[in-house]
């Protein structure tokens, strides 16, 4: 009798802690976006985000960081686009060709340990990779590092919602008398296009957010990115830059940077949801 | 008379019916051939990545013993003098209290969406999780600065000195800005808890069902049940999501950098400031190239991260596999 009693009391205060750690977690959540919220949107202006910087930016003249804006989307579309064509075919093979191997079972493992290298760890292979091609750090230097790490992202993304694909529908396939490379890219893409639609923005907003692997590769310059052999800038670092400075309508500006990066990253999470519920209609369930 | 043609008529364009065949199979097993590189490369990168740090690393791996390096205090690198032991300490201290914090609240929270919540609950929070997991690591930088080292600086630090003062580990005697150990701990524990919660929830859910119904079934609390059966049997997979947790928050950069404080010592107190590997990568890589052996030094740095996490996560992947076969 006293024993049911104590384990009701525990149940109740277990079940108390845990509401109260997802109120916590959730709640770190909220307060993140609204702090961003809340600083950002008074410091937010329109020319800020149509002027690149003019002389004097970083004490708190005229300008604003369309450069940052430009070069982080050149940066992470171009970096998106190469972990995709990367990307695709590997999470194929493992999926439709690749049975049982040590193989594959290596190259599941190493894809899983790609993940988990930190960024800064890529942009330091980058940046040696780069010093023995000779090449300076460059739109595309940033490019090739964020791609690193935006490929195991990409990959598992991509397998996740290959598994989802029916076995029944490539099975059918088979009997027909299609080969594994017909599968793999008339049957299982298109049956997978909204999810891997949805693992190509996860990554785009992985990639753009990120600066330990730009800040080596990419560099950073004042100047609109016009070539892919010149440094380019990026939102991540442009914040960093900012706030790093001691005058304050700088870092207001930090702020306002800030905003515009969290809400591309929201839009494209949102967006990425939204595509894997719209382009589903054309999918065999 | 009737003529016998010697060849067959040619097949109406190039690849006829034989040989369109032949050529699927060709496509089939050339396709295959290259995606199958590709993947073999993927496994051949990490292996690569570790050969191309190791050689920018070598010179100065070379001529100073790796026990001068990995536990030297001194680092003066226009002397030549290159100790990581403060980064190491560092890293170490701001990892492990963010581990403090981020362990028991993802432990709490994985049981609770994998044990107690309603699907439309598991629905709701899976999204709002994820999204905590794609927010840049420089505005999680930005949400330490303005408002966790404020309230470590204004309201945490002079309580834990009114109150526990005289314990040194709690002494913000020495830095009394808010920026240090305690604020980087709590940034990175943030930043950790999505991929805790969600791998920790993932095991929690494979622990198969008829193990509750059978221990519910003597009629115990659900709780009871959660502690004695279901995390006994998922506990390798738990271990698992808390070292890829660590290895997540040993390798943060930009964050931590922004709120510890960077100074290179070895903490005494969680208000301390720090200097971890990570920070001390990204903010010298502008000068590295002008002091002798400072490249090599930083880049030696990232190897040894590489390595680390590395290690770390294999050691995850492998328990975690082990469980999932265990649980087939």
């Amino acid at each position: 009798m006293r024993r049911s009693l104590l384990w009701k009391i525990e149940e109740a205060v277990m079940k108390g802690l845990m509401i109260g750690a997802l109120v916590l977690v959730l709640g770190c959540l909220l307060l993140i976006l609204g702090t961003v919220l809340w600083r950002g949107l008074p410091a937010v202006n329109l020319t800020m985000l149509i002027q690149a910087p003019q002389g004097g930016f970083y004490t708190g003249a005229e300008g604003g960081i369309l450069n940052a804006i430009l070069g982080s989307l050149y940066l992470a579309v171009g970096a998106t686009l190469a972990a995709f064509l990367l990307g695709l075919p590997i999470a194929l093979h493992l999926q439709v060709y690749a049975g049982r191997s040590r193989l594959v079972e290596a190259v599941r493992l190493s894809l899983d340990v790609l993940w988990g290298i930190p960024s800064i760890v890529y942009g330091a292979f980058g940046f040696s990779l780069m010093l023995f091609l000779g090449m300076r750090a460059s739109l595309l230097g940033g490019i090739i590092a964020l791609s690193l790490v935006e490929l195991p992202i990409m990959c598992r993304a991509i397998e996740e919602v290959l598994k989802m694909v029916p076995f029944e529908l490539t099975e059918s396939a088979y009997t027909l008398g299609a080969t594994r490379w017909e599968v793999a890219w008339k049957v299982v893409v298109r049956q997978g296009l909204p999810g891997i639609t949805s693992a190509i923005l996860l990554a785009f907003g992985r990639g753009i957010g990120d600066a330990a692997s730009v800040l080596f590769t990419a560099g950073y310059t004042d100047n609109l990115p016009t070539s892919l052999l010149r440094p380019a800038a990026s939102l991540p670092l442009a914040i960093f830059f900012q706030l790093g400075t001691p005058f304050p309508a700088v870092q207001q500006r930090a702020y306002a940077s800030a905003l515009v990066l969290t809400a591309i990253v929201l839009v494209i999470s949102v967006l990425s949801r939204l595509a894997s519920e719209r382009l589903s209609r054309y999918v065999v369930k | 008379m009737l003529t016998v043609p010697d060849k067959p008529a040619p097949l109406p364009g190039i690849l006829g019916p034989k040989s369109r065949t032949e050529w699927r199979r060709l496509q089939n097993r050339l396709g295959g051939r290259v995606m199958g590189g590709m993947a073999a490369g993927t496994a051949l990168l990490v292996m690569v990545m570790v050969a191309a740090l190791l050689a920018r690393a070598w010179p100065i791996l070379r001529c100073k013993p790796l026990g001068e390096l990995l536990l030297g205090t001194s680092w003066h690198p226009l002397e030549g003098a290159f100790g990581f032991w403060p980064f190491i300490v560092g890293t170490l201290w701001v990892t492990a209290l963010a581990m403090v914090i981020a362990v028991p609240l993802c432990t709490l929270c994985a049981i609770y969406l994998a044990e107690y919540a309603r699907p439309r609950m598991q629905r709701a929070a899976k999204p709002l999780i994820d999204l905590l997991a794609g927010i840049p690591s420089v505005v999680y930088g930005l949400w330490g600065t303005l408002t966790v080292v404020p309230l470590i600086r204004e309201h945490i630090g002079p309580w834990a000195d009114r109150h526990l003062g005289h314990i040194s580990l709690l002494s913000t005697a020495a830095n009394p800005t808010g920026y240090g150990v305690l604020a980087g701990g709590i940034v990175l524990a943030v930043m950790v808890f999505p991929i805790i919660i969600s791998v920790m929830e993932e095991v929690l859910r494979s622990v198969p069902d008829g193990l509750r119904e059978a221990t519910l079934a003597l009629g115990v609390t659900r709780w009871i049940m959660v502690r004695k059966v279901v995390l006994r049997r998922a506990l390798p997979g738990v271990i698992a999501a808390v070292v890829l947790g660590f290895s997540r928050a040993f390798g943060e950069t930009m964050a931590v950098l922004m709120v510890v404080g960077n100074v290179p010592q070895a903490p005494r107190s969680i208000f301390d400031a720090a200097y971890p590997l990570t920070a001390l990568i990204a903010n010298n890589y502008g000068e590295m190239m002008s002091v002798p052996l400072y490249d090599a030094a930083l880049m030696g740095a990232g190897l040894f991260l590489l390595l680390v996490v590395l290690g770390f996560n294999l050691l995850a992947r492998l328990i975690l596999r082990r469980a999932a076969r265990r649980a087939m």
